[in-house]
């Protein structure tokens, strides 16, 4: 491979907790060979050292809260080929699309007592509503196993393979037992795209939908029976308004059972 | 003399902020640690949500340290309901706590920190020169995340914590089955601790309040009392009595001070100065052996402090590891009234603070955290003016490197505080 081109990457941070990125270095085992494989042109939280662009492949966390973020996800887009949307920050809002629910004026005075030094924007959005997005990686956080199979299927000019399941399927997989059926607990996982390994089911509890909407959700019918289920008032509406819950698919089920 | 450096963005540090020195005659006339990370508002969109919810959402203020954030909530929320949680379940929250010190100061020592003291620009670049220590490295931080997902079922953002215990008691055989690479762990440790003493640290000696919580019977990171190196013990319930925060214009973030308007430092130094006597005995060995004078008093030499913290989390995981056999709940059942209650856990940077109000139904009517970089902030700013003097006369790019070195040195969460670290040293006439 030696003096083969290697494509040029570029990872940003938006509005965010960093854990997707820290995804790309939890990568322990693929690590080194990854940064053979690539050039990694541009991480911050990894190296000082910084290529200028035009990038190959920009992988952007985080979404976009304020009005510095709208103006530098434009310039990033030039800068970049292709452009990857990484967690659910990125894709749906992530939590900080709480604040669309909600006057982010009255949060602002709420958190700090001055809210006139502060500088953001009353709707926090994902990354797709700013400018074109070339793919999509869900998840709060992202499995790196998947960001690595996107990576792959980049360089190998093919689609990624991602699971086209929702959590149920990877929770009959893995044998657990279906806690909604057999407890009663509310579960996003029927409506949830597939991702995590159904982590919650499998540790005794309901999926609360941080891999966003599977696109085969039926939410019509899941959201109201949810809602039966619920242990206390507002759970199934505050299961779905969550990490992923400015995502259309669930904004629109919490809409249907709101008291 | 220098005129002015900038630096368009700091590296190797989780989040985005800035720094700005403004020299006039050699000295440091203006310097400010800045915050770029936009205000997320945690609090406020804790306000209304249930409090079983609280754990999962507070884990999203920090990829990186996940863990603390559930501990200090499930803490504050236990105690505002008047829960007892059973010794297993206190435990099996100090061996998740373990994995996160593992993950946290592997990644800080090997792969942020420790490339300033190489002259690399990266861990990366590091591994062209030294591929075995990056490949023991990243093995030293892989087994800390082996460990947070056999407990919490992932590394980031784990699952299985909730207000009363965990969902469900972990399946024991993944959990002992990481014994023979804890074992190679804490050996790797100790080599950490032996090869942090070899390392060209700059020299800068400061003055500190160190505040960390402390426990006469074991090293203070799950809970404990509030200890200052400067001040009488104060219990966690009346922390944010003595510990105040202001919101000052250049930030994001709040800033912490003490009552009487003292900066302080929270952190691995403030921790291995208060509660030394408290480490695992390979861990004491290893300082003692390393012929480290405490108190440990240089920023730099906080890389040290973490190598040492590393050979006690490996070392109480081994031992949390083989004594791990759950019975019974895995959770304590929760009887819902209205309260408030306080909660502290050691973050891997340092304490961090959790209040929170409910109501008779499990809503939240107020929550307050105070994460461990807002603490240090002020402190960051008080370094760089002790260091401006020493700087100001090296080459441009050393001097900009050895500041950015120092805020790096914090391990700064600026995601939590509130990411662009921005340094610009400029002289004005």
């Amino acid at each position: 491979m030696s003096g083969a081109y290697k494509p040029k990457v570029a990872v940003y941070k938006f509005s965010s907790c960093d854990g997707c990125q820290l995804s790309l270095l939890n990568l322990e085992d693929e690590l080194l060979d990854l940064a053979g494989a690539v050039e990694i042109a541009y991480f911050l939280e990894a190296t000082r050292a910084e290529q200028p662009g035009p990038y190959d492949i920009g992988i952007v966390e985080g979404s976009i809260t304020t009005p510095h973020e709208e103006e530098r996800i434009t310039e990033i887009r030039r800068e970049c080929k292709l452009l990857i949307a990484l967690g659910t920050c990125a894709t749906a809002g992530g939590i900080q699309a709480l604040r669309n629910f909600t006057d982010a004026d009255r949060l602002a005075e709420n958190v700090y007592p001055h809210p006139e030094y502060l500088h953001y924007l009353t709707k926090a959005t994902p990354i797709s509503e700013h400018v074109q997005v070339d793919l999509e990686i869900w998840g709060c956080p992202v499995n790196k196993y998947m960001v690595l199979e996107a990576i792959a299927a980049l360089l190998q000019n093919r689609k990624p393979n991602f699971p086209p399941y929702s959590v149920c399927m990877e929770c009959k997989r893995r044998g657990a037992v279906c806690v909604l059926v057999s407890q009663g607990i509310p579960c996003l996982g029927p409506a949830t795209q597939a991702g995590c390994g159904a982590i919650c089911p499998a540790n005794g509890r309901g999926c609360y939908g941080c891999f966003g909407p599977w696109p085969g959700a039926n939410l019509e019918s899941l959201a109201p029976a949810l809602k039966d289920l619920e242990r206390y008032p507002g759970e199934a509406m505050r299961l779905l308004r969550n990490f992923a819950g400015y995502a259309p698919a669930f904004r629109k089920a919490a809409d249907s059972i709101k008291e | 003399m220098i005129e002015k450096i900038e630096v368009p963005a700091l590296a190797r540090v989780e989040g985005e902020g800035g720094l700005y020195i403004k020299l006039k005659d050699g000295q440091a006339e203006e310097i400010r640690v800045d915050i770029y990370e936009p205000p997320r508002f945690f609090e406020g969109f804790l306000q209304g949500r249930f409090l079983q919810e609280v754990p999962d959402i507070t884990a999203r203020i920090c990829g990186i340290c996940p863990v603390a954030y559930q501990m200090s909530s499930v803490q504050a929320l236990e105690s505002a309901l008047g829960i007892t949680i059973s010794e297993q379940t206190r435990l099996l929250r100090r061996l998740l706590y373990c994995g996160e010190y593992i993950e946290s100061h592997a990644l800080h020592i090997y792969l942020l920190q420790a490339p300033d003291l190489l002259g690399k620009e990266s861990a990366l670049e590091l591994a062209a020169v030294a591929p075995d220590v990056v490949r023991n490295a990243l093995r030293l931080k892989k087994i800390g995340n082996d460990l947070l997902k056999a407990i919490g079922g992932r590394s980031v953002h784990p699952v299985n914590a909730c207000v009363g215990g965990f969902y469900r008691w972990p399946d024991v055989e993944p959990i002992k089955a990481l014994l023979p690479d804890l074992e190679w762990g804490l050996e790797a440790a100790q080599e950490t601790v032996r090869w942090s003493v070899t390392l060209p640290y700059p020299d800068l000696e400061l003055d500190y309040e160190f505040v960390a919580l402390h426990r006469p019977d074991e090293y203070a990171v799950y809970d404990g009392d509030v200890w200052s190196s400067k001040r009488k013990p104060v219990p966690v319930d009346e922390f944010d009595k003595v510990y105040l925060e202001e919101h000052v214009r250049h930030s994001n973030a709040l800033h912490s001070r003490t009552i009487d308007g003292n900066p302080y430092l929270v952190g691995p130094l403030a921790r291995l100065n208060l509660n030394h006597e408290q480490l695992s005995p390979l861990a004491q060995k290893a300082l003692s052996e390393a012929g480290i004078k405490l108190p440990l008093c240089n920023p730099y030499k906080s890389l040290i402090a973490r190598a040492i913290e590393l050979v006690d989390a490996y070392e109480t995981a081994i031992q949390l590891v083989k004594n791990y056999q759950p019975s019974g709940k895995a959770y304590a059942p929760l009887t819902l009234k209205a309260g408030v209650g306080a909660g502290a856990s050691e973050a891997p940077r340092g304490l961090l603070f959790h209040r929170y109000a409910v109501d008779a139904q499990g809503l939240v009517l107020r929550a307050r955290i105070v994460p461990p970089t807002a603490q240090n902030l002020p402190r960051m700013e008080e370094d760089l003016k002790s260091l401006v003097p020493q700087i100001i006369q090296l080459p441009h790019a050393e001097a900009t490197l050895t500041a950015e070195h120092l805020v790096r040195s914090y391990d700064p969460c600026i995601s939590c505080a509130t990411h662009f670290l921005k340094l610009r040293i400029e002289e004005i006439e």
